[in-house]
């Protein structure tokens, strides 16, 4: 390939920015995908790669910039404009119908036929001919595609968009669902593809992926792209991940947390081996009395399934939770509340809210029992305990009958933290508890959740804001890939070093560094 | 606000919003109540006999049925689901109530086998929803179709007169002046009522329906909520199956047909939402008020039985528009 034509963008993005709601996504967004090249994305998550990606395939449409084809600016927008002009994505969900065999989901809105007729053989000779171009001959285009892993679909998805002749393919976190040696066959292909002169572009969260397969590394941080590593042109060994990791954290931790001094007591929560079975465990670790410990790690290292499995959301395989020196079993998640496990769920709307009832009711919801005489309830004693909820959570509404969904998300949550105190738990678990919440409310959540740790509840709380997590805890668990691979005092601990942990980076140098050493 | 609401807000043009919005202001102020009102004016008007005491008895106990179908139904639509088969619970009920009390079951036991012949229906249906997560309109739709054919045959096809039936009272006979049906219907309301509104069970619910989910990581036992509210709505299509047979002193296998259509007719007119998680069991009186006394008034109105049905069908469709519309204007604010 000769020169020239390599250093010539082949996709090319010009100061987009994108906006949802009060949150700035992207902001003046400059990146450029040359013919031949792998062009590695890398970011924590909600860094903007996701929206960027999503602009590109014309699924949103950006409040200003400019996306440009080999030199002309063209429209993006819908997902049609994308397939003209030749981009593919391969999502991070596959788009397939699962009970349609290989042959119909590759001729999907371009069926052979005959007259009228649906050239069945036709189509089949077709999606072997699609496949072997991507060398996945070993699918038999009449099975259903649900049958197949998900590496295979991916398989069947890529040999779809290079039928279709696209130049610029992306692929989003490619490698979360694949096994060792489906990951190892996506290479090859990826390598294939980039020989061919295609562009494309790779988002991943696994470091040592990146390394072996991109050319350049682009990083963003916050909607903001803060630069582009050319490893091609400056070789391998110029760059190290630790650089691309200070460039995905880089930024300061305020005093919004207020850090001080905890009195830590006898351990209150034991977990030993919990596993789900398959992706998720083995989990070893302790709470104390009092204490904060944050799990922290990427989208998909299974961080909240392990706070559901200890809530008896989803089903314990095997391992051992214990409570205060006993040994547990949490049935379900009524069996948790009552063993004095609580849980603040992920999503607020879907998991945690009854929107059209009550703030009352939203408060009380899971400790009715105790407002009741032989299940009828006792109004009076309701609402004087949940007015001094609201006032020591300082929750703003209008009164305790409105329905909760006039709330802001602040008050939102606090009214589920709310719900959590009035089952006055050993262990509260608390999912991403300031997602969606202004910076002032923020704070609020912080105090709260410290005055909780304080009565000497273990709190476990799972985020992705790293400097949260560094901030309000006493200790930190990193997980990757189902397992905590880390633990670290939160005091000493650096962004830098969580994410390398967090990625893989540094399971990856350790063996290395041993080996240099004498 | 979720994106379809968008979609559907912006192709509405500002004005009509607008309008619809105040119109929502106002069905939230007075509700379904005044739309009785208004009807009973109207019919007042139009046919004199209407406002006669004898009349209005009439009317109550004309709904009462209905409205005990419907207080069992709204409780089962609160939780987002649905009971195609009340109206063969009735029959079944019926059935069983006659044959107890005809094979010389003391008549006490006889009326409350009816009602646990229903109860016991609708805990079938309640395993089906919670335990096997099935839809209900399905499970339902299948058990209304086999509770038809048990009610068949257990009579081999035949009504069976029984012109002694000892609990013909509870069909019949009148408590002070009211009949008996209609005092039933009122203690069956309050009984709801206080359920729905003043107990533990009757938040879970609420609760169950709104966000079935939550409920679950809230802790709640949902699948023993959902049992529970098809056995009580079986248990109420049985009470109201006991008071059919009382009146007509049979067991009759046709009872009860498309009857269920009347009681999700009369939930709905209620104001309680079929989506589940917002409703009152005091709408869905109203609401079979309001089919009872449009019923009578057009039958003294001397309007011919077609096109009272006409009739019937489009005051259903444009309550349901306008509730719709409320929620609608609603959210355009």
């Amino acid at each position: 390939m000769d020169q020239v034509l390599e250093d010539s963008p082949l996709l090319e993005v010009r100061g987009i920015s994108k906006r949802f709601g009060a949150t700035q996504a992207l902001s003046d967004v400059s990146f450029d995908l040359r013919p031949g090249e792998v062009h590695a994305l890398m970011g924590e998550n909600g860094a903007g790669k996701s929206t960027l990606m999503k602009i590109i395939a014309g699924t949103y449409s950006p409040d200003s910039g400019s996306i440009h084809m080999m030199g002309n600016q063209i429209v993006m927008a819908s997902p049609r404009d994308a397939m003209t002009a030749k981009v593919g994505i391969i999502h991070q969900e596959l788009n397939t119908f699962p009970e349609m065999s290989v042959a119909e989901n590759l001729a999907v809105g371009n069926e052979p036929t005959t007259s009228f007729m649906l050239n069945r053989r036709k189509m089949i000779s077709d999606a072997r001919e699609k496949l072997e171009r991507v060398g996945a001959v070993n699918i038999d285009p009449r099975t259903p595609i649900g049958r197949l892993s998900v590496g295979m679909q991916q398989m069947v998805e890529i040999a779809r968009a290079v039928a279709e002749d696209v130049k610029v393919l992306v692929l989003d976190e490619p490698t979360a669902a694949l096994s060792m040696s489906e990951s190892k066959q996506l290479f090859g292909l990826i390598h294939q593809m980039r020989d061919r002169g295609m562009g494309l572009i790779y988002i991943s969260h696994r470091m040592e992926e990146v390394w072996e397969l991109a050319d350049r590394v682009t990083v963003f941080r916050d909607g903001k792209l803060v630069g582009t590593k050319d490893m091609r042109a400056a070789g391998r060994d110029a760059v190290s991940p630790n650089d691309i990791v200070r460039m995905m954290v880089g930024r300061d931790v305020d005093d919004l947390y207020g850090r001080e001094e905890r009195e830590l007591d006898k351990v209150r929560l034991e977990v030993r081996d919990l596993t789900d079975g398959g992706a998720i465990g083995p989990v070893s670790f302790d709470v104390r009395a009092g204490e904060i410990v944050t799990m922290v790690g990427l989208i998909g290292a299974g961080r909240t399934e392990v706070g559901r499995l200890l809530y008896g959301a989803d089903k314990v395989a095997a391992g051992t939770i214990s409570l205060d020196g006993r040994q547990i079993r949490v049935r379900n998640p009524g069996d948790a509340v009552a063993k004095g496990i609580g849980m603040l769920p992920e999503s607020r709307k879907d998991q945690a809210l009854f929107l059209e009832m009550s703030v009352r009711d939203n408060t009380a919801m899971s400790t009715l029992g105790a407002f009741s005489t032989f299940g009828v309830l006792n109004f009076r004693r309701m609402k004087s305990k949940v007015d001094e909820i609201f006032t020591s959570l300082r929750v703003r509404a209008a009164s305790q009958s409105i329905e909760s969904r006039s709330l802001s998300g602040g008050n939102q949550q606090k009214l589920v933290l709310g719900r959590l105190m009035l089952e006055k738990p050993a262990l509260m678990i608390l999912d991403e508890p300031t997602r969606g919440v202004d910076i002032g409310a923020k704070s609020e959540i912080y105090r709260i959740i410290k005055e909780i740790a304080a009565t000497g509840t273990a709190v476990l709380v799972i985020s992705s804001d790293l400097p949260e997590a560094l901030g309000i805890s006493d200790r930190l668990l990193v997980m990757r890939e189902g397992r905590i691979v880390a633990e670290m005092d939160a005091q000493s601990a650096t962004e830098e070093v969580v994410m390398e942990h967090a990625t893989g980076v540094y399971a990856d140098q350790n063996p290395r560094m041993t080996h240099e050493q004498p | 606000m979720s994106s379809p609401d968008i979609a559907a807000a912006s192709a509405v043009p500002q004005k009509t919003r607008s309008i619809l919005a105040q119109m929502g202001f106002w069905w939230d102020k007075v509700g379904i109540f005044a739309v009785l009102v208004l009807l009973c004016i109207f019919m007042s008007i139009m046919a004199p006999y209407f406002l006669s005491i004898d009349n209005g008895l009439n009317v109550a106990r004309s709904v009462s049925i209905n409205a005990i179908l419907a207080a069992g139904m709204t409780m089962i639509i609160i939780t987002g689901g649905i009971d195609l088969s009340v109206g063969s619970i009735l029959a079944v009920s019926g059935v069983t109530g006659v044959l107890l009390f005809v094979a010389g079951v003391p008549s006490p036991l006889a009326l409350l086998g009816g009602v646990a012949a229903g109860a016991l229906a609708g805990f079938i249906n309640g395993a089906f929803v919670a335990w096997l997560a099935l839809p209900a309109f399905i499970v339902t739709l299948g058990s209304m179709t086999y509770l038809r054919g048990i009610a068949y045959s257990l009579l081999e096809g035949q009504p069976l007169i029984s012109s002694d039936l000892g609990y013909r009272a509870i069909g019949n006979g009148a408590v002070a002046g009211i009949p008996t049906p209609v005092v039933v219907m009122v203690v069956v309301y309050l009984v709801f009522w206080f359920i729905l509104e003043r107990t533990k069970f009757g938040r879970h619910v609420y609760a169950v329906g709104g966000n079935m989910e939550a409920a679950r990581l809230a802790g709640i036992n949902v699948k023993k909520v959902l049992l529970a509210v098809y056995t009580i709505g079986g248990a109420a299509a049985g009470l109201a199956g006991i008071i059919f047979s009382a009146r007509v002193l049979s067991a009759q296998p046709t009872a009860g047909q498309s009857y269920e259509l009347d009681a999700i007719a009369a939930v709905v007119l209620g104001g309680t939402s079929l989506m589940g998680g917002r409703g009152r069991v005091i709408g869905t009186l109203v609401g079979a008020l309001i089919i009872g006394v449009l019923t009578n008034g057009l039958v003294l109105m001397n309007v011919p039985f077609f096109y009272q049905l006409i009739v019937k069908g489009v005051v259903i469709v444009i309550a349901v528009a306008i509730d719709s519309l409320r929620r609608f204007g609603k959210s355009g604010t």
